[in-house]
Protein backbone atom coordinates (compact mmCIF):
# COMPACT_ATOMS: atom_id res chain seq x y z
CA UNK A 1 0.00 0.00 0.00
CA UNK A 2 1.46 3.38 -0.89
CA UNK A 3 0.92 5.89 1.75
CA UNK A 4 -0.84 9.31 0.49
CA UNK A 5 0.68 12.68 2.02
CA UNK A 6 -0.48 12.67 5.75
CA UNK A 7 -2.37 15.24 7.45
CA UNK A 8 -0.23 15.26 10.05
CA UNK A 9 3.58 14.24 9.98
CA UNK A 10 4.97 12.64 13.69
CA UNK A 11 8.78 12.34 12.87
CA UNK A 12 11.69 12.34 15.37
CA UNK A 13 13.90 15.30 15.78
CA UNK A 14 16.02 16.55 14.21
CA UNK A 15 13.59 18.85 12.18
CA UNK A 16 16.15 20.58 10.69
CA UNK A 17 16.58 19.88 7.43
CA UNK A 18 20.15 20.33 5.41
CA UNK A 19 19.12 20.84 1.50
CA UNK A 20 22.44 19.18 0.28
CA UNK A 21 21.66 15.99 -1.23
CA UNK A 22 23.85 14.38 -4.13
CA UNK A 23 21.73 15.35 -6.96
CA UNK A 24 21.35 19.56 -5.76
CA UNK A 25 24.79 19.22 -5.36
CA UNK A 26 25.71 17.48 -9.06
CA UNK A 27 22.85 20.13 -10.32
CA UNK A 28 24.97 22.88 -9.07
CA UNK A 29 28.10 21.91 -10.53
CA UNK A 30 26.03 21.28 -13.83
CA UNK A 31 24.99 24.88 -13.44
CA UNK A 32 28.54 26.62 -12.25
CA UNK A 33 29.86 24.73 -16.00
CA UNK A 34 26.89 25.93 -18.13
CA UNK A 35 29.21 29.40 -18.81
CA UNK A 36 32.28 27.80 -19.20
CA UNK A 37 30.29 25.09 -21.85
CA UNK A 38 28.67 27.90 -23.41
CA UNK A 39 31.80 29.58 -23.82
CA UNK A 40 33.21 26.31 -25.57
CA UNK A 41 30.22 26.44 -28.05
CA UNK A 42 30.98 30.11 -28.87
CA UNK A 43 34.49 29.77 -29.65
CA UNK A 44 34.54 26.18 -31.28
CA UNK A 45 30.79 25.98 -32.80
CA UNK A 46 29.27 22.59 -33.11
CA UNK A 47 32.22 20.94 -32.48
CA UNK A 48 31.71 21.16 -29.15
CA UNK A 49 28.26 19.91 -29.13
CA UNK A 50 28.90 17.05 -30.69
CA UNK A 51 32.19 16.22 -28.38
CA UNK A 52 30.80 16.57 -25.59
CA UNK A 53 27.23 15.35 -26.48
CA UNK A 54 29.36 11.85 -27.40
CA UNK A 55 31.45 11.68 -24.30
CA UNK A 56 27.96 12.61 -22.33
CA UNK A 57 26.32 9.31 -24.18
CA UNK A 58 29.22 7.08 -23.41
CA UNK A 59 29.10 7.91 -19.85
CA UNK A 60 24.72 7.81 -19.38
CA UNK A 61 24.75 4.60 -21.54
CA UNK A 62 27.56 2.95 -19.59
CA UNK A 63 25.91 3.73 -16.72
CA UNK A 64 22.69 2.54 -17.50
CA UNK A 65 24.27 -0.65 -18.86
CA UNK A 66 26.59 -2.00 -15.69
CA UNK A 67 24.33 -0.46 -12.99
CA UNK A 68 21.40 -2.84 -11.23
CA UNK A 69 18.38 -2.47 -12.09
CA UNK A 70 16.95 -1.87 -8.49
CA UNK A 71 19.49 1.16 -7.97
CA UNK A 72 19.44 2.19 -11.71
CA UNK A 73 16.87 5.12 -11.45
CA UNK A 74 18.72 6.61 -7.87
CA UNK A 75 22.16 6.18 -9.55
CA UNK A 76 21.28 8.26 -12.90
CA UNK A 77 18.68 10.76 -11.48
CA UNK A 78 22.05 12.05 -8.97
CA UNK A 79 23.48 13.35 -12.27
CA UNK A 80 26.99 12.33 -11.92
CA UNK A 81 27.28 10.21 -14.37
CA UNK A 82 25.98 13.57 -16.27
CA UNK A 83 28.81 15.42 -14.91
CA UNK A 84 31.15 13.02 -15.89
CA UNK A 85 30.57 12.75 -19.19
CA UNK A 86 30.66 16.80 -19.10
CA UNK A 87 33.62 17.33 -17.42
CA UNK A 88 35.61 15.20 -19.80
CA UNK A 89 33.74 16.69 -22.58
CA UNK A 90 35.08 19.65 -21.63
CA UNK A 91 38.68 18.64 -21.41
CA UNK A 92 38.81 17.12 -24.91
CA UNK A 93 40.31 19.03 -28.14
CA UNK A 94 37.49 20.47 -30.61
CA UNK A 95 38.39 18.06 -33.35
CA UNK A 96 38.56 15.19 -31.38
CA UNK A 97 36.39 12.62 -33.36
CA UNK A 98 32.98 11.57 -32.04
CA UNK A 99 33.50 7.28 -31.39
CA UNK A 100 36.90 8.11 -29.52
CA UNK A 101 34.84 11.19 -26.95
CA UNK A 102 32.08 8.24 -26.66
CA UNK A 103 35.05 5.54 -25.70
CA UNK A 104 36.01 7.91 -23.61
CA UNK A 105 33.23 8.28 -21.17
CA UNK A 106 32.75 4.66 -21.48
CA UNK A 107 36.21 4.04 -19.71
CA UNK A 108 35.51 7.02 -17.27
CA UNK A 109 32.53 5.57 -16.29
CA UNK A 110 33.22 2.04 -16.83
CA UNK A 111 36.67 1.97 -15.40
CA UNK A 112 36.57 4.93 -13.36
CA UNK A 113 33.54 4.66 -11.37
CA UNK A 114 30.83 1.60 -11.54
CA UNK A 115 34.22 -1.21 -11.34
CA UNK A 116 34.87 0.28 -8.06
CA UNK A 117 31.65 0.22 -6.92
CA UNK A 118 29.72 3.03 -7.90
CA UNK A 119 29.27 6.87 -6.61
CA UNK A 120 31.82 7.68 -3.92
CA UNK A 121 34.04 4.09 -3.75
CA UNK A 122 36.14 4.87 -6.90
CA UNK A 123 39.77 6.21 -5.68
CA UNK A 124 40.41 8.35 -9.16
CA UNK A 125 38.68 11.49 -10.97
CA UNK A 126 36.27 9.63 -12.94
CA UNK A 127 36.49 12.28 -15.74
CA UNK A 128 40.30 12.32 -15.29
CA UNK A 129 40.56 8.36 -15.88
CA UNK A 130 38.90 8.76 -19.43
CA UNK A 131 41.33 11.52 -20.15
CA UNK A 132 44.17 9.29 -19.45
CA UNK A 133 43.07 6.45 -21.36
CA UNK A 134 42.31 8.63 -24.51
CA UNK A 135 45.51 10.43 -24.26
CA UNK A 136 47.47 7.16 -24.06
CA UNK A 137 45.99 5.62 -26.70
CA UNK A 138 45.21 8.12 -29.50
CA UNK A 139 48.03 10.59 -28.39
CA UNK A 140 47.84 12.04 -31.97
CA UNK A 141 44.22 13.02 -32.15
CA UNK A 142 44.05 14.27 -28.63
CA UNK A 143 46.89 16.39 -29.13
CA UNK A 144 45.52 17.58 -31.97
CA UNK A 145 43.98 21.37 -31.55
CA UNK A 146 42.13 23.44 -33.75
CA UNK A 147 41.67 27.11 -33.99
CA UNK A 148 39.02 29.03 -32.07
CA UNK A 149 37.93 31.27 -34.67
CA UNK A 150 36.08 29.73 -37.06
CA UNK A 151 32.24 30.17 -38.07
CA UNK A 152 29.72 28.26 -35.21
CA UNK A 153 28.22 26.02 -38.13
CA UNK A 154 32.16 24.60 -39.31
CA UNK A 155 31.93 20.97 -39.60
CA UNK A 156 35.39 19.71 -38.32
CA UNK A 157 35.65 16.82 -40.78
CA UNK A 158 37.60 14.56 -38.08
CA UNK A 159 34.63 14.91 -35.71
CA UNK A 160 33.07 12.38 -38.53
CA UNK A 161 35.74 9.61 -38.45
CA UNK A 162 33.80 6.25 -38.72
CA UNK A 163 34.57 4.41 -35.51
CA UNK A 164 38.13 2.85 -35.23
CA UNK A 165 39.56 5.05 -37.89
CA UNK A 166 41.00 8.57 -37.86
CA UNK A 167 42.29 10.92 -40.51
CA UNK A 168 45.48 13.16 -39.81
CA UNK A 169 44.84 16.50 -40.74
CA UNK A 170 47.61 18.99 -41.55
CA UNK A 171 46.67 23.34 -42.15
CA UNK A 172 44.11 24.28 -39.35
CA UNK A 173 45.72 22.85 -36.52
CA UNK A 174 47.29 25.65 -33.90
CA UNK A 175 49.30 24.82 -30.64
CA UNK A 176 48.00 25.51 -27.09
CA UNK A 177 49.22 28.48 -25.44
CA UNK A 178 51.22 26.19 -23.42
CA UNK A 179 52.64 24.49 -26.11
CA UNK A 180 53.44 28.00 -27.90
CA UNK A 181 55.36 28.60 -24.91
CA UNK A 182 57.23 25.41 -24.17
CA UNK A 183 58.02 24.50 -27.88
CA UNK A 184 58.62 28.13 -29.63
CA UNK A 185 58.60 30.38 -26.51
CA UNK A 186 56.06 32.72 -27.85
CA UNK A 187 53.67 34.43 -24.79
CA UNK A 188 50.02 34.60 -25.59
CA UNK A 189 48.74 37.52 -24.27
CA UNK A 190 46.61 37.48 -20.88
CA UNK A 191 43.47 38.79 -21.97
CA UNK A 192 43.25 36.19 -24.97
CA UNK A 193 43.96 33.72 -22.05
CA UNK A 194 41.48 35.20 -19.45
CA UNK A 195 38.52 35.12 -22.38
CA UNK A 196 39.05 32.34 -23.90
CA UNK A 197 40.09 33.26 -27.22
CA UNK A 198 42.80 30.59 -27.53
CA UNK A 199 42.77 27.13 -28.97
CA UNK A 200 42.62 24.19 -26.33
CA UNK A 201 40.68 21.87 -24.84
CA UNK A 202 36.57 22.77 -25.14
CA UNK A 203 36.07 23.95 -21.74
CA UNK A 204 39.73 25.25 -20.61
CA UNK A 205 40.33 28.31 -22.52
CA UNK A 206 38.19 30.94 -20.69
CA UNK A 207 39.44 31.74 -17.62
CA UNK A 208 36.99 34.27 -16.24
CA UNK A 209 34.15 31.87 -16.81
CA UNK A 210 35.39 29.18 -14.98
CA UNK A 211 36.45 31.22 -12.25
CA UNK A 212 32.61 32.67 -12.68
CA UNK A 213 31.21 29.06 -11.93
CA UNK A 214 33.80 28.49 -9.04
CA UNK A 215 32.33 31.60 -7.06
CA UNK A 216 28.81 30.58 -7.11
CA UNK A 217 29.92 26.79 -6.15
CA UNK A 218 31.57 28.77 -3.15
CA UNK A 219 28.52 30.36 -2.57
CA UNK A 220 26.35 27.45 -2.54
CA UNK A 221 28.69 25.77 -0.43
CA UNK A 222 29.30 23.06 -2.52
CA UNK A 223 32.96 23.34 -2.83
CA UNK A 224 36.16 22.93 -0.03
CA UNK A 225 37.59 26.67 -1.19
CA UNK A 226 40.90 25.55 0.48
CA UNK A 227 41.25 23.00 -2.24
CA UNK A 228 41.34 25.36 -5.35
CA UNK A 229 43.12 28.15 -3.73
CA UNK A 230 45.80 25.89 -2.06
CA UNK A 231 46.32 24.43 -6.04
CA UNK A 232 46.29 28.03 -7.47
CA UNK A 233 48.44 29.40 -4.95
CA UNK A 234 51.56 27.58 -5.11
CA UNK A 235 51.28 27.63 -9.14
CA UNK A 236 51.58 31.05 -8.55
CA UNK A 237 54.47 31.08 -5.60
CA UNK A 238 56.22 28.29 -7.71
CA UNK A 239 56.62 30.04 -10.74
CA UNK A 240 57.30 33.24 -9.18
CA UNK A 241 60.26 31.87 -7.57
CA UNK A 242 61.32 29.80 -10.66
CA UNK A 243 61.00 32.87 -12.54
CA UNK A 244 63.31 34.76 -10.15
CA UNK A 245 65.84 32.08 -11.90
CA UNK A 246 65.29 33.06 -15.23
CA UNK A 247 62.42 35.23 -16.57
CA UNK A 248 63.16 34.43 -20.47
CA UNK A 249 62.68 30.52 -19.89
CA UNK A 250 59.85 30.23 -17.25
CA UNK A 251 56.67 30.95 -18.08
CA UNK A 252 55.01 34.29 -15.51
CA UNK A 253 52.66 33.40 -12.52
CA UNK A 254 49.85 34.54 -13.82
CA UNK A 255 50.35 32.93 -17.38
CA UNK A 256 50.83 30.06 -15.73
CA UNK A 257 47.67 30.07 -14.05
CA UNK A 258 45.19 31.04 -17.09
CA UNK A 259 46.66 28.72 -19.53
CA UNK A 260 46.18 25.03 -19.94
CA UNK A 261 43.58 23.22 -18.29
CA UNK A 262 44.80 24.38 -14.75
CA UNK A 263 41.06 26.77 -13.38
CA UNK A 264 39.11 23.93 -14.50
CA UNK A 265 40.95 21.19 -12.79
CA UNK A 266 41.72 22.93 -9.77
CA UNK A 267 38.18 24.31 -9.40
CA UNK A 268 35.70 20.92 -10.57
CA UNK A 269 37.98 17.94 -10.72
CA UNK A 270 40.32 18.41 -7.58
CA UNK A 271 37.53 19.41 -5.61
CA UNK A 272 35.37 16.08 -6.33
CA UNK A 273 34.45 15.32 -2.74
CA UNK A 274 34.88 11.46 -3.21
CA UNK A 275 38.91 11.78 -4.59
CA UNK A 276 40.18 14.42 -2.11
CA UNK A 277 41.04 14.43 1.24
CA UNK A 278 38.53 15.19 3.98
CA UNK A 279 40.48 16.68 6.50
CA UNK A 280 41.37 20.68 6.50
CA UNK A 281 45.23 19.72 6.71
CA UNK A 282 44.97 17.22 4.24
CA UNK A 283 43.55 19.64 1.72
CA UNK A 284 45.92 21.90 1.90
CA UNK A 285 48.75 18.85 1.73
CA UNK A 286 46.66 17.81 -1.63
CA UNK A 287 46.30 21.19 -3.02
CA UNK A 288 50.03 21.86 -2.88
CA UNK A 289 50.76 18.48 -3.84
CA UNK A 290 48.65 18.97 -7.22
CA UNK A 291 50.08 22.68 -7.48
CA UNK A 292 53.72 21.55 -6.95
CA UNK A 293 53.04 18.98 -9.32
CA UNK A 294 51.79 20.58 -11.98
CA UNK A 295 54.56 22.94 -12.43
CA UNK A 296 57.18 20.78 -11.97
CA UNK A 297 55.50 18.59 -15.27
CA UNK A 298 55.20 21.50 -17.45
CA UNK A 299 58.40 23.45 -16.61
CA UNK A 300 60.28 20.23 -16.63
CA UNK A 301 58.53 17.69 -17.89
CA UNK A 302 58.20 16.28 -21.87
CA UNK A 303 54.63 17.66 -21.73
CA UNK A 304 53.76 20.89 -22.14
CA UNK A 305 50.54 20.48 -19.56
CA UNK A 306 50.23 18.39 -16.75
CA UNK A 307 47.00 18.86 -14.97
CA UNK A 308 45.45 15.69 -15.57
CA UNK A 309 48.17 13.43 -14.08
CA UNK A 310 48.83 15.97 -11.16
CA UNK A 311 45.41 15.23 -10.00
CA UNK A 312 45.09 11.89 -10.83
CA UNK A 313 48.37 11.15 -8.59
CA UNK A 314 47.13 13.23 -5.65
CA UNK A 315 44.00 11.40 -6.02
CA UNK A 316 45.99 8.10 -5.31
CA UNK A 317 47.53 9.34 -2.05
CA UNK A 318 44.63 10.65 -1.05
CA UNK A 319 43.95 8.05 0.95
CA UNK A 320 47.35 8.08 3.12
CA UNK A 321 46.91 11.70 3.25
CA UNK A 322 43.81 11.43 5.08
CA UNK A 323 45.21 8.49 7.22
CA UNK A 324 48.00 10.62 8.48
CA UNK A 325 46.12 13.88 9.10
CA UNK A 326 43.34 12.38 11.49
CA UNK A 327 42.45 15.01 13.43
CA UNK A 328 43.13 14.94 17.85
CA UNK A 329 39.07 12.73 19.08
CA UNK A 330 38.44 15.41 21.47
CA UNK A 331 38.85 14.13 25.22
CA UNK A 332 41.70 11.94 24.00
CA UNK A 333 45.94 12.95 24.42
CA UNK A 334 48.09 13.05 21.90
CA UNK A 335 49.39 9.90 20.48
CA UNK A 336 45.71 8.28 21.84
CA UNK A 337 44.58 7.59 18.18
CA UNK A 338 45.76 4.64 17.40
CA UNK B 1 36.93 -45.33 -21.05
CA UNK B 2 38.43 -47.02 -18.27
CA UNK B 3 39.61 -45.39 -14.89
CA UNK B 4 43.34 -44.68 -15.56
CA UNK B 5 42.18 -43.01 -18.81
CA UNK B 6 39.15 -40.90 -17.17
CA UNK B 7 42.13 -40.00 -14.56
CA UNK B 8 44.33 -38.86 -17.24
CA UNK B 9 41.54 -36.95 -19.15
CA UNK B 10 40.37 -35.37 -15.66
CA UNK B 11 44.11 -34.14 -14.59
CA UNK B 12 44.39 -32.52 -18.56
CA UNK B 13 41.25 -30.76 -18.73
CA UNK B 14 41.22 -29.16 -15.19
CA UNK B 15 44.04 -26.50 -16.95
CA UNK B 16 42.47 -25.82 -18.96
CA UNK B 17 39.43 -24.45 -17.57
CA UNK B 18 38.62 -25.19 -13.71
CA UNK B 19 42.52 -24.84 -12.35
CA UNK B 20 43.85 -22.40 -15.17
CA UNK B 21 46.96 -21.21 -14.06
CA UNK B 22 46.18 -17.62 -15.41
CA UNK B 23 42.52 -17.02 -15.45
CA UNK B 24 41.86 -18.77 -11.77
CA UNK B 25 45.63 -19.49 -9.70
CA UNK B 26 46.94 -16.11 -11.26
CA UNK B 27 50.10 -17.52 -11.77
CA UNK B 28 52.96 -16.84 -13.96
CA UNK B 29 52.03 -12.80 -14.24
CA UNK B 30 55.60 -11.34 -15.55
CA UNK B 31 55.31 -13.34 -18.71
CA UNK B 32 51.42 -12.66 -19.15
CA UNK B 33 52.28 -9.28 -18.53
CA UNK B 34 55.10 -8.35 -20.67
CA UNK B 35 55.18 -10.54 -23.71
CA UNK B 36 51.71 -10.35 -24.89
CA UNK B 37 51.77 -7.46 -26.87
CA UNK B 38 51.58 -9.68 -30.29
CA UNK B 39 50.09 -12.85 -30.83
CA UNK B 40 53.36 -14.16 -32.26
CA UNK B 41 55.51 -13.24 -29.27
CA UNK B 42 52.07 -15.04 -26.75
CA UNK B 43 52.40 -18.22 -28.62
CA UNK B 44 56.62 -18.62 -28.40
CA UNK B 45 56.37 -18.07 -24.77
CA UNK B 46 53.56 -20.03 -24.85
CA UNK B 47 55.21 -23.21 -26.75
CA UNK B 48 58.36 -22.92 -24.80
CA UNK B 49 56.86 -22.54 -21.12
CA UNK B 50 54.92 -25.77 -22.39
CA UNK B 51 58.34 -27.67 -23.59
CA UNK B 52 59.82 -26.55 -20.42
CA UNK B 53 56.86 -28.00 -18.36
CA UNK B 54 55.98 -31.20 -19.87
CA UNK B 55 59.84 -31.76 -19.74
CA UNK B 56 60.60 -31.14 -15.99
CA UNK B 57 57.39 -32.50 -15.02
CA UNK B 58 58.28 -36.14 -16.38
CA UNK B 59 61.74 -35.90 -15.29
CA UNK B 60 60.92 -35.18 -11.47
CA UNK B 61 57.89 -37.71 -11.50
CA UNK B 62 60.71 -39.70 -12.92
CA UNK B 63 63.14 -38.53 -10.25
CA UNK B 64 61.38 -38.45 -7.17
CA UNK B 65 62.16 -41.49 -5.39
CA UNK B 66 66.07 -40.07 -5.49
CA UNK B 67 65.18 -36.57 -5.16
CA UNK B 68 66.06 -35.52 -1.54
CA UNK B 69 62.98 -33.72 0.52
CA UNK B 70 65.36 -31.16 1.51
CA UNK B 71 66.90 -29.95 -1.26
CA UNK B 72 63.95 -30.85 -3.73
CA UNK B 73 63.37 -27.00 -4.74
CA UNK B 74 66.71 -26.53 -5.97
CA UNK B 75 67.18 -29.97 -7.85
CA UNK B 76 63.56 -28.50 -9.32
CA UNK B 77 65.41 -25.77 -10.65
CA UNK B 78 67.93 -27.18 -12.10
CA UNK B 79 65.93 -29.39 -13.73
CA UNK B 80 63.40 -26.72 -15.08
CA UNK B 81 66.42 -24.29 -16.08
CA UNK B 82 67.98 -27.34 -17.94
CA UNK B 83 64.78 -27.44 -20.29
CA UNK B 84 64.52 -23.58 -20.29
CA UNK B 85 68.14 -23.30 -21.61
CA UNK B 86 67.30 -25.96 -24.20
CA UNK B 87 64.33 -23.60 -25.72
CA UNK B 88 66.11 -20.54 -24.98
CA UNK B 89 68.78 -22.02 -27.79
CA UNK B 90 66.16 -23.50 -30.28
CA UNK B 91 64.13 -20.31 -30.64
CA UNK B 92 67.52 -18.68 -31.49
CA UNK B 93 68.06 -21.28 -34.07
CA UNK B 94 64.78 -21.54 -35.17
CA UNK B 95 63.29 -17.63 -34.85
CA UNK B 96 65.80 -15.31 -33.95
CA UNK B 97 63.77 -12.52 -34.48
CA UNK B 98 60.72 -13.74 -31.82
CA UNK B 99 64.30 -14.65 -29.64
CA UNK B 100 65.39 -11.31 -29.77
CA UNK B 101 61.79 -9.90 -29.38
CA UNK B 102 60.94 -12.35 -25.94
CA UNK B 103 64.66 -11.11 -24.56
CA UNK B 104 65.09 -11.43 -20.78
CA UNK B 105 61.85 -13.65 -20.63
CA UNK B 106 62.47 -16.30 -22.21
CA UNK B 107 65.43 -16.96 -19.21
CA UNK B 108 63.12 -16.03 -16.57
CA UNK B 109 60.77 -19.03 -17.49
CA UNK B 110 62.73 -21.20 -14.74
CA UNK B 111 60.75 -18.19 -12.23
CA UNK B 112 57.31 -18.75 -13.38
CA UNK B 113 55.27 -20.10 -10.11
CA UNK B 114 53.37 -22.22 -12.22
CA UNK B 115 56.20 -24.14 -13.29
CA UNK B 116 57.90 -24.71 -9.92
CA UNK B 117 54.31 -24.91 -8.30
CA UNK B 118 53.37 -27.86 -10.32
CA UNK B 119 56.51 -30.00 -9.77
CA UNK B 120 56.00 -29.26 -6.26
CA UNK B 121 52.63 -29.72 -5.81
CA UNK B 122 52.00 -32.30 -8.84
CA UNK B 123 55.06 -33.90 -10.34
CA UNK B 124 56.88 -35.06 -7.05
CA UNK B 125 53.63 -37.21 -6.03
CA UNK B 126 52.50 -38.18 -8.86
CA UNK B 127 53.39 -40.89 -11.99
CA UNK B 128 55.31 -39.86 -14.28
CA UNK B 129 51.63 -40.17 -16.87
CA UNK B 130 49.57 -38.40 -14.60
CA UNK B 131 52.69 -35.79 -14.05
CA UNK B 132 52.96 -35.21 -18.23
CA UNK B 133 48.90 -35.35 -18.41
CA UNK B 134 49.01 -32.59 -15.87
CA UNK B 135 51.59 -30.73 -17.19
CA UNK B 136 50.24 -30.91 -20.73
CA UNK B 137 47.01 -29.13 -19.66
CA UNK B 138 48.69 -26.84 -17.60
CA UNK B 139 50.69 -25.48 -20.28
CA UNK B 140 47.94 -25.38 -22.45
CA UNK B 141 45.28 -23.72 -20.41
CA UNK B 142 48.87 -21.15 -20.36
CA UNK B 143 49.08 -21.30 -24.00
CA UNK B 144 45.09 -20.30 -24.14
CA UNK B 145 45.46 -17.36 -21.95
CA UNK B 146 48.44 -16.07 -23.83
CA UNK B 147 47.47 -16.39 -26.68
CA UNK B 148 43.53 -14.45 -25.65
CA UNK B 149 45.70 -11.89 -24.31
CA UNK B 150 48.13 -11.33 -27.05
CA UNK B 151 45.39 -11.21 -29.30
CA UNK B 152 43.70 -8.91 -27.98
CA UNK B 153 46.48 -6.36 -27.41
CA UNK B 154 47.53 -7.28 -31.09
CA UNK B 155 44.14 -6.42 -32.77
CA UNK B 156 43.24 -3.56 -30.73
CA UNK B 157 46.68 -2.12 -30.59
CA UNK B 158 48.13 -2.48 -34.32
CA UNK B 159 44.94 -3.33 -36.18
CA UNK B 160 46.71 -6.88 -36.92
CA UNK B 161 46.75 -10.78 -35.76
CA UNK B 162 49.84 -12.38 -36.68
CA UNK B 163 51.30 -9.51 -38.17
CA UNK B 164 48.26 -9.85 -41.11
CA UNK B 165 46.49 -6.57 -41.23
CA UNK B 166 42.96 -6.78 -40.68
CA UNK B 167 41.39 -3.70 -40.82
CA UNK B 168 43.46 -1.44 -43.38
CA UNK B 169 45.01 1.84 -43.19
CA UNK B 170 42.06 4.02 -41.76
CA UNK B 171 42.55 1.67 -38.20
CA UNK B 172 43.26 3.95 -35.54
CA UNK B 173 46.06 1.75 -33.00
CA UNK B 174 45.10 1.83 -29.38
CA UNK B 175 48.85 2.95 -28.60
CA UNK B 176 47.58 2.14 -24.64
CA UNK B 177 47.14 -1.68 -25.78
CA UNK B 178 51.20 -1.87 -26.92
CA UNK B 179 52.20 -0.70 -24.14
CA UNK B 180 52.33 -2.28 -20.26
CA UNK B 181 48.90 -0.06 -18.97
CA UNK B 182 47.37 -2.35 -21.40
CA UNK B 183 48.20 -5.68 -20.60
CA UNK B 184 47.10 -5.06 -16.95
CA UNK B 185 43.47 -3.35 -18.49
CA UNK B 186 43.19 -6.58 -20.72
CA UNK B 187 44.23 -9.12 -18.24
CA UNK B 188 42.05 -7.14 -15.63
CA UNK B 189 39.01 -7.50 -17.74
CA UNK B 190 39.56 -11.17 -18.84
CA UNK B 191 39.93 -11.63 -15.21
CA UNK B 192 36.77 -9.93 -14.49
CA UNK B 193 34.41 -11.92 -17.26
CA UNK B 194 36.32 -15.32 -15.80
CA UNK B 195 35.00 -14.50 -12.19
CA UNK B 196 31.72 -13.72 -13.90
CA UNK B 197 31.15 -16.56 -15.90
CA UNK B 198 32.10 -18.81 -12.53
CA UNK B 199 29.49 -16.93 -10.68
CA UNK B 200 26.35 -17.46 -12.78
CA UNK B 201 27.66 -21.16 -13.31
CA UNK B 202 27.68 -21.38 -9.76
CA UNK B 203 24.34 -19.40 -9.10
CA UNK B 204 23.26 -21.99 -11.50
CA UNK B 205 24.08 -25.01 -10.44
CA UNK B 206 22.63 -23.67 -6.63
CA UNK B 207 19.44 -23.39 -8.41
CA UNK B 208 19.41 -26.50 -10.09
CA UNK B 209 20.19 -28.28 -6.68
CA UNK B 210 17.52 -26.59 -4.91
CA UNK B 211 14.93 -27.68 -7.97
CA UNK B 212 15.62 -31.21 -7.84
CA UNK B 213 14.90 -30.79 -3.96
CA UNK B 214 12.09 -29.29 -4.05
CA UNK B 215 10.90 -32.29 -6.33
CA UNK B 216 11.51 -34.85 -4.53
Amino acid sequence: MKQRDPELLLQHAPFLRQGMTTPTAMGDVLIALTPATLAGLWYFGISAVLVIGASIAGAVLTEIAFIGTERRGESLLDGSGLLTGLLLGLTLPPGLPMWMAFLGGVIALGLGKVIWGGLGNNLFNPALVGRAFLLATFPIAMTTWTTPDEAFWTFRATNFDIPFTYTEVDGITAATPLGLMKFEQQVMPLSNLFMGSTSGSLGETSGLLLILGGIYLYIRRDLDWRVPVSILLTVLVFSATLGLFDSERFPTPLFSVFSGGLLLGAIYMATDPVTSPTTPTGTWIFGIGIGLLVVLIRVFGGMPEGVMYAILLMNAATPLIDRFTQPRVFGHMRGDND
Amino acid sequence: MTESENRDYNEFIKGIWRDNPVFVQVLGMCPMLAVTNSAINAIAMGGATLFVLVGSSFLVAAFKKWIPKQVRISCFIIIIATFVTIADYTLLALVPVVHKELGAFIPLIVANCMILGRQEAFASKNTVRLAVMDALGMSTGFVIALFTLGAVREILGAGSLFGIDLFGAAWEPWVIMILPPGGFLTLGLILLVFNWMTQRKQMFMEKVAEAQRSDS
